[in-house]
């Protein structure tokens, strides 16, 4: 048993209790980290100097604040593409190695605002380009539940860290399925909120208009906390939606009685495992034990909806990563004979095959005379897979499919075969194009492995997200569940 | 061979006198801090920092183009256009492609003292880059370094239709626009420094041919006149290319001030694919009419017309009235001077004169000039009625200007006022033809060099504030010499 065991509302009333310190709770993850990760790779680095120091604040506040938030003194870990002040911050490439932004994200700001403890920087895919973990330039991640297989990505260490118990909870990114993949695949909750509900500033930017931050955590509450304080207008993004959060909170306590769940006909076709239709089948009846209505809906676009994906994707990737180019980022080669040359040795030195790729693939989909067939194009097709979403949320509250069509696959098993592994984020990606929002809930077990269940809300519909999430965690009730190895 | 026409185009980019960046929070001020002080996350281009667009720099923008008679979509964007290079921190510069903040207006301007027009395309918003400097010249220093003061420097750039059609035209656009944009008061109007650039696309064609020659951009001209030698250079290394029976060849060029001559820079196949695509971290732009509206209400009145009723309002000729009108802070001190009672013609050429030397000699603009327009009216309007000789009213402007007197006040305190009064002035010249009647014999022989030092006489007999012209007049009369 540790601490890392419990829950957020539990930890907290512990802490208010007295019956152990931040700093303590600090240094049961950080021991933790130490013992466990070595092999399951979740971390690029751990911060203790960062963590005592936040954890002695913590332990303050909760001494003299007669209400301090809920995430006081918390440890957590953020995905290594979110800028923290001073603390390295890679994204998991080598371009980046040595860089320590002198600002937070506005992610990181609202946490320590609220009094988390940052135990270190989770591992990713490189830039988070990737759904298994493998694209990092320093290490994989492993799968807790069997070190011979994936965790998922691009959060995966984010995701393998909260399954593990090394920390209470995590931030991710998720802009193709990048939190509810690795969430599914590790037996954890994942937020993908809508775009524009969290602030990007501060997050090294995979694609822009897909982007966003979400929270990785063992319970749907804990979510919600950390969405909570992460969530809502920010004047550094443009992009950022001046909605109010409302109370997500309330949320929580309402069940799924009375709401219409729609079950995409298109997400049960391609390649669906049978262990992961039957935890699918499972989930339903749980959700209609509990009184909601299941109806089948169709999203006809859905079919297109990867091909366009890996067109606008790579276009804002190749553009984005254009400033690592060797003159402020990545190793530069003074001695280059021409300019050009010196932008080739510190991109090919400094960027992996993936990454390689899908630049490559970028700046050919927006160069002059392709533009139209292919950028063009899949912005219509963007906008097809947007109306189907916007269609089906006339007729009901959410919808509901697995997260995944196959619970976590095997270390290198797709590593050669780059089609295969952008498949993986199939279920996923639609409503990254569509900008609404989503979630993971873990829903059972197959072969010993978690399975998610996707929850898709409407734009600004984290509140309907996080209600059925809840439901089905409740029907399932696993979330205490802890892979061999990480229980003690 | 028929005989070759050039036709020019000019694009503009003005830097816009915001307090901040086009997209952060930093000084658009950048000259003279140290290196890479005037940064922040976003124009550093740093990871994960996003832009935030800047209201007075779009609303500048507006402005610019209403006043240049353009249209203002409802809807705008701002667009990436990617390329390498050392001082563009993110790789890529955001600027505006197909749905720019304006378009089709177009900007009158005169070559010598005939009307002309010109079409402008479109006036669109984007941002500075930083600069490099170099240990001598670029191809030969060891290093480069980058300053990135300036990036992100809101950026105007206004395109111009190829409608100019020789090299002597392109001078007269750019100073027509040049002075639009002062007296907008969005941008400082100095190419020395960089705030404004021009560069030119020119092709040559058979006078009387519609369809456009191959076309030659030309850049590097930081004045009026590089600008024009540059463009006659192209025309005539164009026309010998032609002449000699060759092709013209796409390409951009630099004006090389030590050589005289443009420079190949780079040919069409090298050209750039910016790659252009929206930017994804900025929503769309909706400009409401409202705001165009209010925009439009506050132009100033366009520079050429003021000019032109300075002429026939107040009767400046029109070289005067086009001196007046050069810059805004001009017009509204002459206006102001007119409106405080000085008659306009000389209040215009004190404004020219001795108060333009003044505010030259101690670096100031003249709307901070320590004499305000109503002051030094007064005594322009004093001078002009006799009531303090012009001597005196320079020396005294001189005196309030240094010391922030009032020249009134000065005049008073001196005793400057001129007297005119004809019996007391009578009575000091029949003084001076008493004391000094060798040269009142001279002048009364004729000899008008005699005149001088009998005034001089006057003035002094009077402590200096005999009325000159009055005295001269009062010992014509006396000596027989009046009427002649």
């Amino acid at each position: 048993m540790s601490l890392l065991d419990l829950s957020i509302s539990e930890l907290g009333r512990r802490l208010r209790a007295r019956e152990f310190s931040s700093v303590e709770l600090a240094e049961e993850a950080l021991g933790r980290a130490e013992a466990l990760d070595g092999s399951l790779g979740a971390f690029l680095r751990t911060t203790p100097e960062l963590a005592l120091e936040q954890a002695r604040a913590a332990d303050q506040r909760l001494a003299e604040e007669a209400d301090p938030p809920a995430l006081c003194g918390i440890p957590i870990g953020h995905k290594d593409v979110l800028c923290t002040a001073g603390v390295e911050t890679t994204a998991g490439s080598r371009i980046l190695e040595g860089f320590r932004p002198p600002y937070d994200a506005t992610v990181v700001a609202r946490l320590a605002r609220d009094g988390a403890v940052v135990v270190g920087k989770m591992n990713c895919d490189e830039f988070a380009m990737g759904s298994s973990n493998e694209n990092s330039a320093f290490q994989p991640t492993v799968n807790p539940w069997d070190a011979g297989r994936v965790p998922g990505g691009s959060s995966g260490g984010s995701a393998a860290a909260v399954a593990a118990r090394l920390a209470v909870a995590t931030l991710g990114t998720d802009t193709g399925g990048s939190v509810r993949l690795p969430a599914s695949f590790c037996g954890v909750v994942g937020v993908k909120p809508s775009y524009g509900r969290v602030s990007r500033y501060g997050v090294i930017a995979f694609a822009s208009s897909l982007d966003q931050v979400g929270p990785m955590a063992k319970t749907v509450e804990d979510a919600q906390l950390v969405l909570s304080s992460i969530a809502g207008p920010d004047g550094r993004d443009s992009t950022s939606s001046p909605a109010p959060l409302g109370d997500l909170a309330q949320a929580l306590q309402e069940g799924v009685r009375g709401l219409r769940l729609g079950i995409p006909r298109e997400y049960l076709e391609a390649g669906l495992e049978g262990g992961v239709r039957a935890v699918f089948e499972s989930a339903c009846r749980g959700l209609e034990a509990e009184g909601a209505e299941l109806v089948e809906v169709s999203l006809p676009s859905t079919e297109f909806a990867l091909a366009a994906y890996y067109v606008i994707a790579p276009a804002e990737v190749s553009s984005n990563l254009s400033r690592m180019d060797g003159v402020r980022f990545g190793p530069g080669e003074p001695a280059a004979p021409s300019l050009l040359e010196a932008y080739e040795l510190a991109r090919n030195r400094g960027f992996g095959p993936e990454v390689r790729r899908r630049v490559a693939l970028g700046t050919f989909v927006l160069s002059s005379g392709y533009y139209d067939a292919y950028y063009l194009r899949a912005q219509k097709v963007r906008t097809l897979v947007a109306n189907d979403f916007s269609r089906v949320f006339e007729k009901v509250d959410a919808l509901i499919s697995p997260t995944a069509p196959t619970p976590a696959f095997r270390l290198g098993e797709r590593t050669q075969d780059p089609l295969a592994m952008y498949a993986t984020d199939a279920l996923t990606l639609p409503a990254n194009l569509a900008g609404i929002s989503g979630l993971s809930v873990p829903a059972g077990f197959t072969s010993g492995l978690p399975v998610g269940l996707q929850v898709l809300g409407p734009y600004l519909g984290e509140a309907v997200c996080l209600k059925v999430g809840a439901a089905v965690e409740r029907a399932a009730d696993i979330w205490h569940r802890i892979p061999a190895g990480f229980d003690g | 061979m028929a005989e070759l026409e050039a036709v020019i185009g000019l694009e503009v980019h003005a830097q816009l006198l915001t307090s901040s960046k086009m997209f952060c929070g930093c000084r658009a001020e950048y000259l003279g801090l140290p290196p890479n002080s005037n940064t922040c996350p976003t124009c550093l281009g740093l990871p994960g920092a996003l832009p935030v667009i800047n209201g007075r720099a779009v609303e500048m923008t507006i402005r610019t183009a209403l006043a240049l008679g353009c249209r203002i979509p409802e809807f705008s964007k701002f667009d990436r256009k990617n390329y390498f290079y050392p001082d563009l921190p993110k790789g890529y510069q955001i600027s505006q492609y197909d749905l720019p903040l304006s378009l089709g207006g177009h900007l009158e301007f005169e070559v010598d003292g005939d009307r002309r027009s010109c079409g402008i395309t479109r006036v669109h918003l984007e941002e500075d880059a930083g600069t490099l400097h170099h240990a001598g010249e670029i191809h030969t220093s060891k290093f480069s370094l980058v300053d990135l003061n300036r990036a992100g420097v809101p950026l105007m750039e206004i395109v111009g239709e190829p409608d100019l059609r020789s090299p002597n035209e392109a001078p007269h656009y750019l100073r027509a626009l040049r002075q639009l944009l002062l007296h907008l008061g969005v941008n400082d109007g100095n190419m020395e420094q960089g705030s404004l650039r021009c560069d030119a696309n020119i092709s040559l064609r058979p006078r009387g041919r519609r369809e456009l020659g191959v076309k030659v951009e030309v850049k590097n001209m930081n004045s009026f006149r590089s600008l024009e030698a540059a463009l006659e250079f192209e025309v005539r290394r164009q026309t010998a290319v032609i002449e000699s029976g060759g092709l013209v060849h796409q390409e951009t060029r630099g004006w090389s001030e030590v050589e005289q001559a443009t420079v190949s820079q780079r040919s069409k196949e090298e050209a750039q694919d910016y790659r252009y695509f929206p930017e994804p971290d900025l929503p769309p732009l909706r400009v409401s009419r409202e705001l165009v509206e209010r925009l439009r209400a506050g132009l100033p009145e366009p520079p050429l017309r003021l000019r032109d009723r300075l002429t026939y309002q107040h009767q400046l000729g029109l070289e005067q009235a086009a001196l007046i009108s050069e810059r805004p802070q001009d017009a509204f001190y002459f206006e102001a001077m007119v409106a405080a009672g000085a008659p306009p013609r000389p209040a215009a050429n004190w404004q020219l004169g001795p108060l333009q030397a003044l505010c030259k000699d101690a670096k100031l603009d003249i709307e901070h000039s320590p004499v305000p327009a109503g002051e030094l009216a007064e005594l322009v309007r004093m001078v002009e009625a006799g009531e303090v000789s012009g001597t005196s009213g320079r020396e005294v402007l001189v005196e309030a200007f240094a010391t922030g007197r009032s020249p009134v006040n000065l005049i008073k305190e001196r005793g400057l006022t001129q007297v005119s009064d004809v019996a007391q002035m009578e009575a000091w010249v029949d003084a001076t033809i008493r004391q000094l009647p060798k040269a009142a014999a001279d002048f009364q022989a004729g000899n008008d060099r005699a005149l001088g030092p009998l005034v001089g006489a006057v003035r002094k007999a009077s402590g200096g504030v005999a009325n000159p012209d009055l005295a001269s007049r009062l010992l014509r009369e006396r000596l027989g010499r009046g009427g002649g």
